[in-house]
């Protein structure tokens, strides 16, 4: 999508008979003035009610939440401006100072482990689909099934799946003779978050796995075929001509991994599963947890120090998305 | 082609094919396992966990739907989609329109303002958006929900328009010209019936995320009986964790309009996917 911001920007021409500027002694032109004239009317009429709700609803939020950030609260009424304040009380008082850390390491181990699994196994899927002519339409459903389903449908199966007493997984393994295997994965400090990371695979990975696959589709079959005729392997073509070609997909795909993982993506999943603390002992806790049991569990100033964190988490999301899209472009630029 | 090459290729396609099918089996082994639950006594899960139903019970769904009061959540959810989906749809409409076909002095800067919808965290303005809806009297309000997902989905949704918009030939203008229609009519006879197949795309698209956001319900909804349904489950859920058959029927009652949605359209949502990068 971010790809997609810079294509946009490139092709907005005009969509139709660009009316001409001023009357001409062509009665044509006439026209298409007086044509242009009326419309400047209708321009307004047609965006105004996508602009306002939008502006209202989706960026003056953003922007008072700067401002919000800046003061102190007493419950829902405005107090005293505190300048950085609230920024500092972030990492100084009790418990974020404790809890913020290891949420942000959770949250870029979620990401590491979405970039590692779900995408890793999208890609490879969509390779394999790629090659495949016979129920391509029929995997490709199954795969994106999951995506489909509510986080928190999602979290409430899995808890129930992996119940170690009465769950089918530990029926399943002992019918298997594989009891060793039995484990309370999701009670663990050591292995909630690596089950999260994988539940969250299963569920998200017919997105790349899409994207992967349309980018896929549009590279010119006789790549391919230039490359079996000089005697490459599959996977020399798919790393010389495929890989290069799926830059910027690979761009587009880490960008939207990471706003789901920084942002409140996780959100659902996480509280679903493992409460809005982040249990075991904090070991599955993240930002979007943190933001909001400091908004709207913690009282006093909460309001304001949750604006604090939602501005610096902001900053994050924006500032890295429009670095790796930086460099994705950079990579490409320097393939072609 | 040689025998050697012959046998490497089907030995290959046969690996290919085969773990396309493990694969398939673990994306939808727990769906069938949620279903197949549904229809059991939770009694009968914890003696035989692996079982089959033996005979289809839809007491669970009765308990859930009638007692659990997921009738309500239900139609609260589809109240709140189909508002938010419809409002969303029906303002990039008009606002996609002259952007993709007008040119017009701030064209392309209201098309940029949009797209930056596209990155930014809208979420993350929560704190702001839960003041501002209580200050008009919104705040634990299905239309205040509503209105606030109409918002988030319009990035996407003016982006898919517009370029489906420009796409149209410049000739329909014309005629619609010289026929002597209005703007409004040009676009509501003319432009809008031709884009039908962007919009469906739109308005499926815009569905999932919706009717499966938990996030803003448990922020915005305070009152059970204006409950969605992500968040009357984990009512649900917190009260009844040990009784797993009307749990399972809760979880079948939430994903099962989105799956059946899924069969029925999947080419328009994943268009909607992979609207980013096809054109």
């Amino acid at each position: 999508m971010v790809q997609a911001v810079e294509l946009t920007k490139q092709r907005t021409r005009p969509g139709s008979a660009a009316p001409a500027r001023g009357p001409g002694p062509d009665r044509r032109k006439n026209l298409s003035a007086e044509v242009a004239r009326r419309r400047r009317r209708w321009v307004l009429m047609f965006l105004a009610p996508a602009v306002l709700l939008y502006s209202i609803l989706t960026i003056y939020p953003l922007v008072t939440g700067l401002s919000y950030s800046f003061f102190s609260w007493h419950g829902t009424a405005r107090d005293a401006f505190v300048g950085l304040g609230n920024y500092q009380a972030l990492f100084t008082t009790y418990p974020l100072n404790e809890q913020l850390p290891r949420a942000l390491l959770n949250t870029c181990l979620y990401f590491i482990g979405a970039m590692l699994v779900q995408n890793t196994i999208g890609l490879l899927l969509a390779a394999l689909l790629h090659h495949t002519r016979h129920g391509r339409q029929f995997f490709r459903t199954l795969y994106v099934m999951p995506y489909l389903i509510s986080p928190i449908v999602v979290a409430y199966l899995w808890a129930m799946i992996l119940s170690p007493s009465f769950g089918p997984l530990a029926a399943f393994l002992q019918w298997a003779h594989l009891d060793v295997l039995n484990h309370p994965w999701l009670g663990d400090t050591r292995t909630a978050l690596p089950t999260l990371v994988l539940i969250s695979a299963w569920q998200w990975v017919g997105f790349p796995m899409l994207l992967f696959g349309t980018a896929m589709a549009g590279i010119p079959e006789e790549y391919h075929e230039a490359a079996q005729i000089d005697g490459a392997s599959k996977f020399v073509a798919f790393w010389h001509i495929t890989r290069p070609l799926l830059i910027p997909v690979m761009g587009i795909v880490t960008v939207l991994t990471f706003i789901g993982n920084f942002g409140t993506g996780a959100f659902g999943l996480v509280f679903g599963l493992e409460g809005s603390n982040g249990g075991p002992a904090g070991s599955t806790d993240n930002l979007a947890l943190v933001f909001y049991r400091t908004a709207f569990m913690g009282g006093g100033n909460g309001i304001g120090i949750a604006s604090a964190l939602s501005v610096l988490m902001f900053v994050l999301i924006v500032g890295v998305a429009m670095g790796i899209n930086r460099w994705a472009r950079a990579a490409q630029e320097k393939l072609s | 082609m040689t025998v050697a090459a012959t046998r490497r290729i089907s030995v290959g396609g046969a690996t290919r094919r085969g773990i396309l099918c493990l694969y398939g089996l673990i994306a939808s082994a727990p769906l069938i396992l949620m279903l197949v639950n549904s229809a059991r006594s939770s009694q009968d899960m914890f003696t035989d966990p692996l079982g089959l139903p033996t005979t289809i019970d839809v007491s669970n769904y009765r308990r859930a739907w009638a007692d659990a009061s997921f009738s309500s959540y239900f139609l609260n959810s589809v109240i709140i989609t189909v508002t938010a989906v419809g409002l969303c749809t029906l303002f990039a409409l008009l606002a996609a329109y002259p952007l993709g076909r007008w040119k017009f002095r701030g064209g392309p800067l209201v098309t940029t303002y949009f797209l930056a919808g596209l990155l930014l965290p809208s979420q993350l303005g929560i704190v702001p958006i839960f003041y501002m809806l209580q200050s008009v009297g919104l705040n634990d309000s299905r239309l205040g929900l509503s209105l606030v997902y109409a918002a988030s989905g319009l990035p996407i949704a003016v982006f898919i328009l517009t370029a489906f918009f420009r796409g149209l030939p410049n000739e329909l203008d014309e005629a619609g010209r010289i026929d002597g229609a209005g703007e409004f009519r040009l676009f509501a006879k003319v432009m809008v019936p031709l884009v039908r197949p962007a919009v469906a795309t739109v308005a499926v698209f815009q569905f999932a995320p919706v009717w499966n956001d938990f996030f803003m319900p448990l922020i915005l909804l305070r009152t059970p009986s204006k409950f969605t349904l992500p968040v009357g489950l984990t009512n649900f859920f917190g009260e009844h964790q040990a009784d797993w058959g009307p749990v399972f029927a809760g979880l079948v009652i939430t994903a099962l309009p989105l799956i059946v949605l899924f069969i029925f359209a999947s080419k328009q949502i994943v268009a909607g996917l992979t609207a980013g990068i096809t054109k």
